[in-house]
Protein backbone atom coordinates (compact mmCIF):
# COMPACT_ATOMS: atom_id res chain seq x y z
CA UNK A 1 0.00 0.00 0.00
CA UNK A 2 2.94 2.28 0.57
CA UNK A 3 3.70 2.18 -3.03
CA UNK A 4 0.08 3.42 -3.92
CA UNK A 5 0.65 6.58 -1.53
CA UNK A 6 3.87 7.34 -2.74
CA UNK A 7 3.47 6.74 -6.24
CA UNK A 8 0.63 9.07 -7.53
CA UNK A 9 2.80 12.02 -8.10
CA UNK A 10 4.27 10.76 -10.64
CA UNK A 11 2.37 7.63 -12.08
CA UNK A 12 0.00 9.49 -13.68
CA UNK A 13 1.58 12.15 -15.48
CA UNK A 14 4.47 11.59 -17.54
CA UNK A 15 5.68 14.90 -17.20
CA UNK A 16 7.56 14.11 -14.38
CA UNK A 17 9.66 11.35 -15.90
CA UNK A 18 12.88 13.21 -17.11
CA UNK A 19 14.08 13.09 -20.91
CA UNK A 20 14.26 9.40 -21.71
CA UNK A 21 14.12 8.32 -24.86
CA UNK A 22 11.18 5.82 -23.87
CA UNK A 23 9.40 8.54 -22.34
CA UNK A 24 7.00 8.79 -24.96
CA UNK A 25 6.47 5.81 -26.31
CA UNK A 26 3.32 5.27 -25.72
CA UNK A 27 2.06 8.20 -27.67
CA UNK A 28 4.19 7.28 -30.39
CA UNK A 29 6.72 9.65 -30.39
CA UNK A 30 9.56 9.86 -27.80
CA UNK A 31 10.54 13.40 -26.54
CA UNK A 32 13.77 13.22 -28.97
CA UNK A 33 11.79 12.42 -32.02
CA UNK A 34 10.08 15.94 -30.89
CA UNK A 35 13.33 17.65 -30.33
CA UNK A 36 15.03 16.22 -34.18
CA UNK A 37 11.62 17.58 -35.74
CA UNK A 38 12.55 21.05 -33.91
CA UNK A 39 16.04 21.03 -34.64
CA UNK A 40 15.01 20.54 -38.54
CA UNK A 41 12.25 23.12 -38.43
CA UNK A 42 14.51 25.73 -36.12
CA UNK A 43 16.14 25.33 -39.35
CA UNK A 44 13.90 25.66 -42.11
CA UNK A 45 12.06 28.55 -40.12
CA UNK A 46 15.55 30.44 -40.54
CA UNK A 47 15.65 33.67 -42.91
CA UNK A 48 17.55 32.89 -46.01
CA UNK A 49 21.12 34.06 -45.64
CA UNK A 50 21.71 37.23 -48.82
CA UNK A 51 24.24 34.88 -49.97
CA UNK A 52 21.39 32.50 -51.33
CA UNK A 53 19.76 35.76 -53.47
CA UNK A 54 23.22 36.55 -54.68
CA UNK A 55 23.51 33.10 -56.15
CA UNK A 56 19.86 32.77 -57.64
CA UNK A 57 20.33 36.48 -59.36
CA UNK A 58 23.69 34.70 -60.36
CA UNK A 59 22.22 31.90 -62.09
CA UNK A 60 19.05 33.93 -63.81
CA UNK A 61 21.79 36.23 -65.01
CA UNK A 62 24.37 33.46 -66.75
CA UNK A 63 21.44 30.17 -66.44
CA UNK A 64 24.39 27.50 -67.24
CA UNK A 65 24.57 26.71 -63.34
CA UNK A 66 28.35 28.27 -63.13
CA UNK A 67 27.95 31.70 -61.49
CA UNK B 1 2.91 25.93 -67.02
CA UNK B 2 4.98 25.10 -70.05
CA UNK B 3 9.18 25.07 -69.46
CA UNK B 4 10.54 27.96 -72.47
CA UNK B 5 12.20 26.15 -74.83
CA UNK B 6 15.87 26.88 -74.55
CA UNK B 7 17.96 28.52 -77.20
CA UNK B 8 21.86 28.84 -77.67
CA UNK B 9 21.03 32.17 -75.30
CA UNK B 10 21.83 31.08 -71.63
CA UNK B 11 18.53 29.34 -70.46
CA UNK B 12 16.23 31.22 -68.38
CA UNK B 13 14.61 29.20 -65.84
CA UNK B 14 11.32 29.43 -65.50
CA UNK B 15 9.19 31.03 -63.10
CA UNK B 16 7.62 27.39 -61.30
CA UNK B 17 11.09 26.34 -61.11
CA UNK B 18 12.53 29.29 -59.79
CA UNK B 19 9.99 29.55 -57.38
CA UNK B 20 9.97 26.11 -56.35
CA UNK B 21 14.22 26.23 -55.91
CA UNK B 22 13.91 28.73 -53.34
CA UNK B 23 10.69 27.18 -51.69
CA UNK B 24 12.53 24.13 -51.10
CA UNK B 25 15.79 26.11 -50.07
CA UNK B 26 14.83 26.02 -46.29
CA UNK B 27 14.42 22.32 -46.24
CA UNK B 28 17.35 21.83 -47.74
CA UNK B 29 19.31 23.81 -45.55
CA UNK B 30 17.58 21.87 -42.66
CA UNK B 31 18.73 18.83 -44.19
CA UNK B 32 22.32 19.87 -44.64
CA UNK B 33 22.64 21.01 -40.97
CA UNK B 34 21.60 17.42 -39.78
CA UNK B 35 23.85 15.92 -42.14
CA UNK B 36 27.17 17.77 -41.33
CA UNK B 37 26.42 19.68 -38.05
CA UNK B 38 28.03 22.97 -39.59
CA UNK B 39 25.78 25.46 -40.78
CA UNK B 40 28.62 26.97 -42.77
CA UNK B 41 29.15 23.77 -44.61
CA UNK B 42 25.55 23.17 -44.84
CA UNK B 43 25.17 26.12 -46.56
CA UNK B 44 28.12 25.40 -48.86
CA UNK B 45 26.11 22.21 -49.76
CA UNK B 46 22.91 23.94 -50.44
CA UNK B 47 24.17 25.93 -53.00
CA UNK B 48 25.77 23.77 -54.41
CA UNK B 49 22.76 21.56 -54.65
CA UNK B 50 21.31 24.92 -56.16
CA UNK B 51 23.70 25.08 -58.90
CA UNK B 52 23.30 21.51 -59.96
CA UNK B 53 19.69 21.52 -59.97
CA UNK B 54 19.80 24.85 -61.83
CA UNK B 55 22.36 23.41 -64.29
CA UNK B 56 19.91 20.00 -64.51
CA UNK B 57 16.85 21.81 -64.59
CA UNK B 58 15.97 20.52 -68.22
CA UNK B 59 15.65 16.29 -66.49
CA UNK B 60 13.45 17.93 -64.01
CA UNK B 61 9.40 17.36 -64.40
CA UNK B 62 7.48 19.74 -63.88
CA UNK B 63 4.91 18.83 -60.96
CA UNK B 64 7.17 15.97 -59.90
CA UNK B 65 8.54 16.32 -56.30
CA UNK B 66 11.11 19.24 -56.31
CA UNK B 67 12.03 18.64 -52.89
CA UNK B 68 12.61 14.53 -53.30
CA UNK B 69 14.69 15.90 -56.38
CA UNK B 70 17.00 18.08 -54.32
CA UNK B 71 17.00 16.40 -51.47
CA UNK B 72 18.58 13.26 -53.76
CA UNK B 73 20.96 16.14 -55.13
CA UNK B 74 22.24 17.02 -52.16
CA UNK B 75 22.68 13.79 -50.41
CA UNK B 76 25.12 12.67 -53.44
CA UNK B 77 26.88 15.23 -53.37
CA UNK B 78 27.25 15.69 -49.51
CA UNK B 79 28.65 11.82 -49.31
CA UNK B 80 31.10 12.58 -52.70
CA UNK B 81 32.45 15.21 -50.46
CA UNK B 82 32.95 13.44 -47.29
CA UNK B 83 34.51 10.22 -49.28
CA UNK B 84 36.97 13.13 -50.82
CA UNK B 85 37.78 15.13 -47.69
CA UNK B 86 37.31 11.82 -45.13
CA UNK B 87 35.14 12.85 -42.09
CA UNK B 88 35.56 16.78 -42.36
CA UNK B 89 31.85 16.86 -40.14
CA UNK B 90 33.32 17.55 -37.04
CA UNK B 91 30.56 18.84 -34.48
CA UNK B 92 31.10 22.33 -33.66
CA UNK B 93 29.85 22.49 -29.89
CA UNK B 94 29.88 26.27 -29.84
CA UNK B 95 27.35 26.31 -32.88
CA UNK B 96 24.22 26.72 -30.46
CA UNK B 97 23.52 26.43 -26.88
CA UNK B 98 19.98 27.42 -27.45
CA UNK B 99 17.05 25.47 -25.35
CA UNK B 100 15.22 23.22 -27.92
CA UNK B 101 12.44 22.50 -25.80
CA UNK B 102 11.56 22.50 -21.87
CA UNK B 103 8.35 20.81 -20.69
CA UNK B 104 7.17 22.07 -17.30
CA UNK B 105 8.38 19.28 -14.78
CA UNK B 106 11.43 17.93 -17.25
CA UNK B 107 14.43 17.79 -14.38
CA UNK B 108 16.70 19.03 -17.75
CA UNK B 109 15.68 20.39 -21.29
CA UNK B 110 16.73 18.75 -24.56
CA UNK B 111 19.26 21.67 -26.31
CA UNK B 112 19.17 21.74 -29.72
CA UNK B 113 23.07 21.00 -29.13
CA UNK B 114 22.40 17.73 -27.51
CA UNK B 115 20.15 16.87 -30.43
CA UNK B 116 22.59 18.24 -33.28
CA UNK B 117 25.87 16.58 -31.36
CA UNK B 118 23.73 13.09 -30.72
CA UNK B 119 23.07 13.36 -34.54
CA UNK B 120 26.87 13.67 -35.20
CA UNK B 121 27.08 10.45 -33.65
CA UNK B 122 25.19 8.34 -36.02
CA UNK B 123 26.79 6.78 -39.13
CA UNK B 124 25.75 8.50 -42.12
CA UNK B 125 23.44 6.66 -43.31
CA UNK B 126 21.56 6.33 -40.47
CA UNK B 127 21.52 10.19 -39.84
CA UNK B 128 20.42 10.69 -43.32
CA UNK B 129 17.55 7.88 -43.29
CA UNK B 130 16.25 9.67 -39.50
CA UNK B 131 16.40 12.93 -40.92
CA UNK B 132 14.42 12.06 -44.23
CA UNK B 133 11.45 10.25 -42.25
CA UNK B 134 11.71 11.39 -38.91
CA UNK B 135 12.20 15.41 -39.45
CA UNK B 136 11.72 15.89 -43.25
CA UNK B 137 8.69 13.73 -43.71
CA UNK B 138 9.15 11.66 -46.14
CA UNK B 139 7.93 8.11 -46.60
CA UNK B 140 10.01 5.55 -46.08
CA UNK B 141 9.44 4.64 -50.11
CA UNK B 142 10.11 8.18 -50.97
CA UNK B 143 13.10 8.62 -48.65
CA UNK B 144 14.31 5.05 -49.89
CA UNK B 145 14.07 6.33 -53.73
CA UNK B 146 16.50 9.72 -52.65
CA UNK B 147 18.96 7.30 -51.18
CA UNK B 148 18.80 5.26 -53.66
CA UNK B 149 18.13 1.75 -51.85
CA UNK B 150 15.26 -0.77 -50.78
CA UNK B 151 12.92 0.20 -48.80
CA UNK B 152 13.45 -2.69 -46.55
CA UNK B 153 16.75 -1.12 -46.10
CA UNK B 154 15.51 2.27 -45.53
CA UNK B 155 13.48 1.36 -42.97
CA UNK B 156 16.03 -0.94 -41.04
CA UNK B 157 18.43 1.86 -40.90
CA UNK B 158 15.37 4.33 -39.16
CA UNK B 159 14.73 1.60 -36.77
CA UNK B 160 18.16 1.41 -36.13
CA UNK B 161 19.00 5.22 -35.88
CA UNK B 162 16.05 5.56 -33.83
CA UNK B 163 17.54 3.14 -31.51
CA UNK B 164 20.90 4.35 -31.48
CA UNK B 165 19.81 7.81 -31.02
CA UNK B 166 17.83 7.37 -28.05
CA UNK B 167 20.73 5.29 -26.31
CA UNK B 168 22.82 8.27 -27.04
CA UNK B 169 20.47 10.61 -25.68
CA UNK B 170 19.43 8.57 -22.65
CA UNK B 171 22.78 7.16 -21.30
CA UNK B 172 20.91 4.83 -19.03
CA UNK B 173 20.27 3.16 -22.58
CA UNK B 174 23.50 3.78 -24.01
CA UNK B 175 24.39 -0.30 -23.46
CA UNK B 176 21.01 -0.91 -25.62
CA UNK B 177 22.60 1.29 -28.44
CA UNK B 178 23.27 -0.14 -31.95
CA UNK B 179 26.98 0.05 -31.58
CA UNK B 180 27.90 -0.75 -35.03
CA UNK B 181 28.79 1.88 -37.81
CA UNK B 182 28.54 0.61 -40.69
CA UNK B 183 25.61 -1.29 -42.54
Amino acid sequence: MDFVFRQPATMNDRRYIPRKASCGRSTGQPGWAKGLRKLYDSVVEEPLPDSFEDLLKKLDQRGDGHP
Amino acid sequence: MAIPEKTAAPPVASDEFRTTLISVLPHLRAFARGLCGRPDMADDLVQETAIKAWAAMDRFTPGTNMRAWTFAILRNHYLSELRRNRRQVDYDPDVAERILFMEADQEAPLHLSDMEGALQKLSPERREALLLVGASGFTYEQAARICDCATGTMKSRVARARAELAAILDPGKEAEAVSHRSE
